[in-house]
């Protein structure tokens, strides 16, 4: 595998051609492949079990045609035994196949695909590159339908009882991309059951698709899909909301499949003792989400339930934590430092530049005359040495770069190839490995920006490498070395929060070793879940919690503050010095990291009676009377539970996650009570995502009712001779119902606390709903931009415990990988004052997204601004905005950029 | 069981998970088995055109 260069040879020889499994089969590939163009390790593999000499025993045109030796046909395959201190299992899971499901035509009908190939077919680098067109012919569709739930909430045909989590939001995703690849005249329909965007931003993406994209949105289980003789047509009979049977053609239909545990995975978990769910997911438990039933085997992802990316990253992160806590006394004893050389003093010396253009295989040196831009790069001033590499990323083109850096005393280097953003950081580690400062460095996209954009125009292409490396080489004569400073990380961290979120997150951080300083505003630990009786797996919550409480309050590496709040903070990432105020006593913490786990509440509703009648409550009220065991609940013979009490209105446009949930755990709860009670749950969408889809059947099975209503036409609760009436809509019957409750729970919204002022502290965003804002929605959903700050549990959105506890832990792995270095380095590429210059103006102090610059306090310069590098991402917006000459970010200072454009 | 704790961890599966696991491993002083049955990390999500909601490519 270490001589692979991936010039793809191999594959263009093999006469074997054979399906494309990462384009869902739509095309073909050969049997010698690498999967996709940007695939790590970018090595290719032979195909085994399609490969002609593996077959017939003859062939071996990959072997006779590779340029380095790199294909051992003889290679056998070899049981290796690998020792570890825990296992994590990240398996995910395979697509639901429809081929069994004759009624939907999939297996026979070109025009019906599943929502995974119609990702291909929307993708630059699918089967028709991008360009969205049906298979049967290759035309461009009109209208395409997505049907939910294909193998999802169907026990009759597919024996998944679960929902599976994602569908509802990609295909609404599909649906909108679909749109903007075709233009707007572009139908696009969605036949659901219940929509399921629980997510953070979900609804407003889901409302804007409504609204703003004009894709229809249709309430119907579709139950077959007719094909039309002589057409490639497709239709879709249903039962629209009335209960009319309407029929609709389509070009295209997606099937939205869910997500399953394959066989295989299945097997594994046999072998490993884990148990599984009803759903054949892993088992795990709310207040553990990522430990399997055994000892030291952790899970995460879509395994352990089906669930979106950022969940799963992190829970990745959180199984990652867990690992680390039963490992911690053996930290650092099998990985190894790398060795880097003393760097080389260069300053003063004359530029010796050495410049390497790349042919990327055919990529570059398919277009431009690669030898003719290195001969060129000769001629240049200061240059004293060139060549051209077919791949100047691969491993032993490094080994040699580095060598000709040391024995031509090279002290500047150009690499003419492909793009800065992924391989930069691989020529710096070269030139780091040879003691030369990585900053001596320019790297010039002759690729994505040359021979990819004129591929039709050699000569100019040629012509504009050439220009492009004449640049290159000006700039980096002329740079010099940075430093990147070092900081010591204070290893204490700072938990905001004493709910469960802050607890799991302060206990797992001193589970991986660390001391924890633990701040909560109330009087006592718990947060939220003290008013919570048990979750929707049936567990005691209040056991759990004081369990947790007590391993808090019993661990000597945490302190607890309790009646507490922050009044002030100070510092950056790694060296953070904290005031805390306890009622009026104040008291400094240092600290390196901090956690936001500051939660949020359950909204007090405005209407429907709620406060007027004292039978009137909120799920928080309601779990007080089951925990209090009050008598009266069981006189009660007509329940009614309403969803989205301010949740999804204009007002507050957002699902509160849990309130489907809770509200169907309740009422199971009431008829464990008195199961001869009338329950009726009154909804929009019930959102029981994943494998709490079981209680809500389980819910119906045992006779509670559900309602559907509309949020233009929510249900009217009034009191008539101290009778509690709700009157409402119902669609199926098509008449106005009205039912005499004894009890009416209202699903009331979670609310976030808006704390501008904790934001304010560590320079963290809000979103307009008051909820943090995470560094990225998808991979970053447990931290924030600002570094060394991290987020857990409802401060970032509402959700179950199970989901904030693996939140919690999340925070708890990605800030120990920032204590576990001990000190961290800062980039080289920051900004700074020339405070002679500097006119004080502000502008620089106003436009960091980063506060990095500052007035100056004290001194001659006093008032005029300063740059803190540590703070400085180096985005240049100061040195953009300056009016005054007197920003300059280092590495890209005017004299160099400017040498850059007198080249042209 | 062996006294010594092992330093190491042995993550099944190269996917979004599995990479974030062993990417906050490594970084946190472990070393780290990555076990891939395929011939390239990166999942299902590498299969994705683009992700809600900035619609930035999955890849």
């Amino acid at each position: 595998m270490d001589k692979c260069i991936a010039c793809g040879l191999c594959a263009e020889k093999c006469p074997k051609k054979v399906d494309d499994l990462y384009n869902e089969n739509l095309i073909k590939r050969k049997a010698a492949y690498v999967e996709y163009a940007q695939a790590v390790p970018l090595k290719y593999a032979i195909d085994k079990d399609n490969c002609i000499y593996f077959k017939k025993g003859k062939c071996r045109a990959c072997e006779k045609f590779c340029p380095t030796d790199a294909i051992n046909l003889e290679e056998k395959e070899e049981e290796l035994s690998i020792h570890a201190g825990a296992i994590i299992l990240a398996p995910g899971f395979t697509a639901f196949d429809p081929s069994e499901y004759l009624t939907y035509k999939y297996a026979k009908h070109p025009n019906v695909v599943t929502s995974f190939e119609f990702e291909r077919i929307l993708s630059a680098t699918g089967p028709f590159q991008g360009h969205l067109v049906r298979p049967s012919d290759h035309k461009e569709p009109k209208k395409i339908a997505w049907l939910q739930c294909i193998g999802s909430r169907d026990i009759n045909q597919c024996d998944t009882g679960y929902c599976s989590s994602v569908c509802c939001m990609y295909a609404i995703k599909e649906a909108v991309v679909a749109k903007e690849h075709a233009g707007s005249d572009l139908d696009c329909a969605i036949f659901f059951m219940d929509m399921r965007t629980h997510g953070k931003d979900f609804d407003r993406y889901y409302d804007d698709a409504k609204e703003k994209n004009g894709v229809r949105f249709i309430r119907s289980r579709v139950p077959t899909i007719e094909s039309v003789e002589g057409s490639d047509e497709l239709i879709i009979p249903y039962v629209n909301e009335n209960g009319d049977i309407s029929e609709e053609s389509f070009d295209m239909v997606v099937l939205s499949v869910g997500l399953k545990t394959s066989p295989e995975l299945i097997a594994l978990a046999e072998k490993l003792g884990i148990d599984l769910t009803e759903g054949k997911l892993c088992q795990t438990a709310s207040f553990h989400p990522v430990s399997t039933s055994k000892e030291g085997i952790y899970v995460c992802g879509a395994f352990a339930g089906p669930k979106d990316i950022p969940q799963s990253v992190i829970e990745a992160s959180s199984a990652a934590a867990k690992a680390g806590a039963c490992l911690s006394v053996s930290r650092n004893t099998m990985t190894r430092e790398k060795k880097v050389p003393e760097e080389k003093n260069v300053t003063g010396d004359r530029p010796r530049i050495g410049v390497f253009v790349c042919q990327c295989g055919i990529n570059i040196g398919g277009v431009v005359d690669v030898p003719g831009v290195r001969d060129y790069a000769e001629s240049l001033p200061f240059v004293e040495y060139v060549t051209d590499n077919l791949f100047s990323c691969s491993t032993d083109t490094q080994d040699i770069m580095a060598q000709v850096i040391k024995e031509n005393n090279l002290n500047r280097i150009v690499v003419a190839a492909c793009t800065p953003k992924t391989h930069e950081p691989l020529f710096q580690e070269t030139l780091i490995s040879v003691g030369l400062n990585k900053y001596l460095f320019e790297m010039t996209n002759i690729r994505n920006q040359d021979s990819w954009v004129h591929k039709d125009e050699p000569d100019m292409a040629t012509q504009k490498a050439k220009d492009l490396v004449r640049m290159a080489v000006a700039k980096v004569a002329l740079v010099e070395p940075l430093v990147e400073p070092e900081l010591d990380v204070d290893e204490r961290a700072l938990v905001i929060g004493g709910g469960i979120s802050g607890m799991a997150s302060a206990k797992s951080l001193s589970d991986q070793g660390y001391n924890v300083d633990i701040v909560e505003r109330s009087a006592q630990l718990g947060g939220m879940a003290l008013n919570l009786f048990r979750t929707w797996k049936g567990e005691d919550i209040q056991k759990n919690l004081s369990e947790l409480i007590e391993s808090i309050e019993t661990d000597s590496n945490i302190k607890i503050h309790l009646d507490t709040e922050l009044s002030s903070v100070e510092g950056f990432v790694g060296n953070f010095k904290t005031t805390l105020n306890s009622n009026g006593k104040q008291e400094v913490v240092e600290h390196g990291i901090a956690v936001i786990a500051t939660g949020a509440n359950e909204s007090r509703p405005d209407e429907y009676l709620y406060g007027e009648d004292s039978r009137v409550v909120t799920h928080l009220e309601l779990d007080q009377m089951f925990m209090n065991n009050d008598p009266s609940l069981k006189d009660i013979k007509t329940a009614v539970f309403i969803q989205c009490v301010g949740s999804r209105e204009p007002d507050r446009p957002y699902c509160s996650k849990v309130c489907c949930t809770h509200s169907i755990e309740s009422a199971l709860y009431l008829k464990e009570l008195n199961p001869n009670m009338n329950i009726y749950v009154l909804y929009r969408d019930i959102r029981t995502y994943g494998e709490r889809e079981y209680i809500y059947r389980k819910a119906r099975l045992a006779g509670i009712m559900f309602i559907r209503f509309s949020v233009d036409e929510k249900p009217k609760v009034s009191k008539d001779n101290d009778v509690l009436k709700i009157e409402l809509w119902d669609p199926i019957l098509e008449e106005t119902v009205v039912i005499k409750a004894d009890l009416l729970a209202l699903a009331s919204a979670i609310v976030s606390y808006k704390d501008e002022k904790l934001a304010q502290f560590f320079k963290v965003p809000l979103n307009e709903d008051g909820f943090f804002v995470e560094k990225h929605a998808k991979l970053g959903p447990s931290e924030f931009a600002t570094d060394g700050v991290f987020l857990c549990g409802m401060a970032h959105y509402p959700k179950p415990i199970d989901e904030s506890i693996a939140q919690a832990l999340a925070a708890s792995s990605r800030a120990v990988t920032l204590l576990a270095k001990k000190t961290i380095h800062v980039g080289g590429t920051v900004a700074e004052v020339n405070p002679l210059f500097c006119s004080s103006c502000g502008v620089c102090v106003s436009i960091c997204p980063y506060s990095a610059p500052s007035f100056i306090e004290e001194g001659p310069f006093t008032g005029r601004a300063e740059v803190n590098p540590v703070l400085c991402k180096g985005c240049g917006l100061c040195v953009a905005s300056c009016r005054s000459g007197a920003l300059n970010l280092k590495g890209f200072g005017e004299g160099q950029l400017m040498a850059m454009i007198n080249q042209i | 069981m062996p006294d010594e704790v092992m330093g190491s961890v042995l993550v099944v599966g190269g996917g979004i998970a599995g990479m974030q696991s062993a990417l906050d491993l490594a970084d946190s002083g472990y070393y780290v088995y990555l076990l891939e049955k395929g011939p390239s990390i990166g999942g299902s999500m590498a299969k994705l055109d683009k992700t809600f909601p900035t619609n930035d490519c999955a890849m």
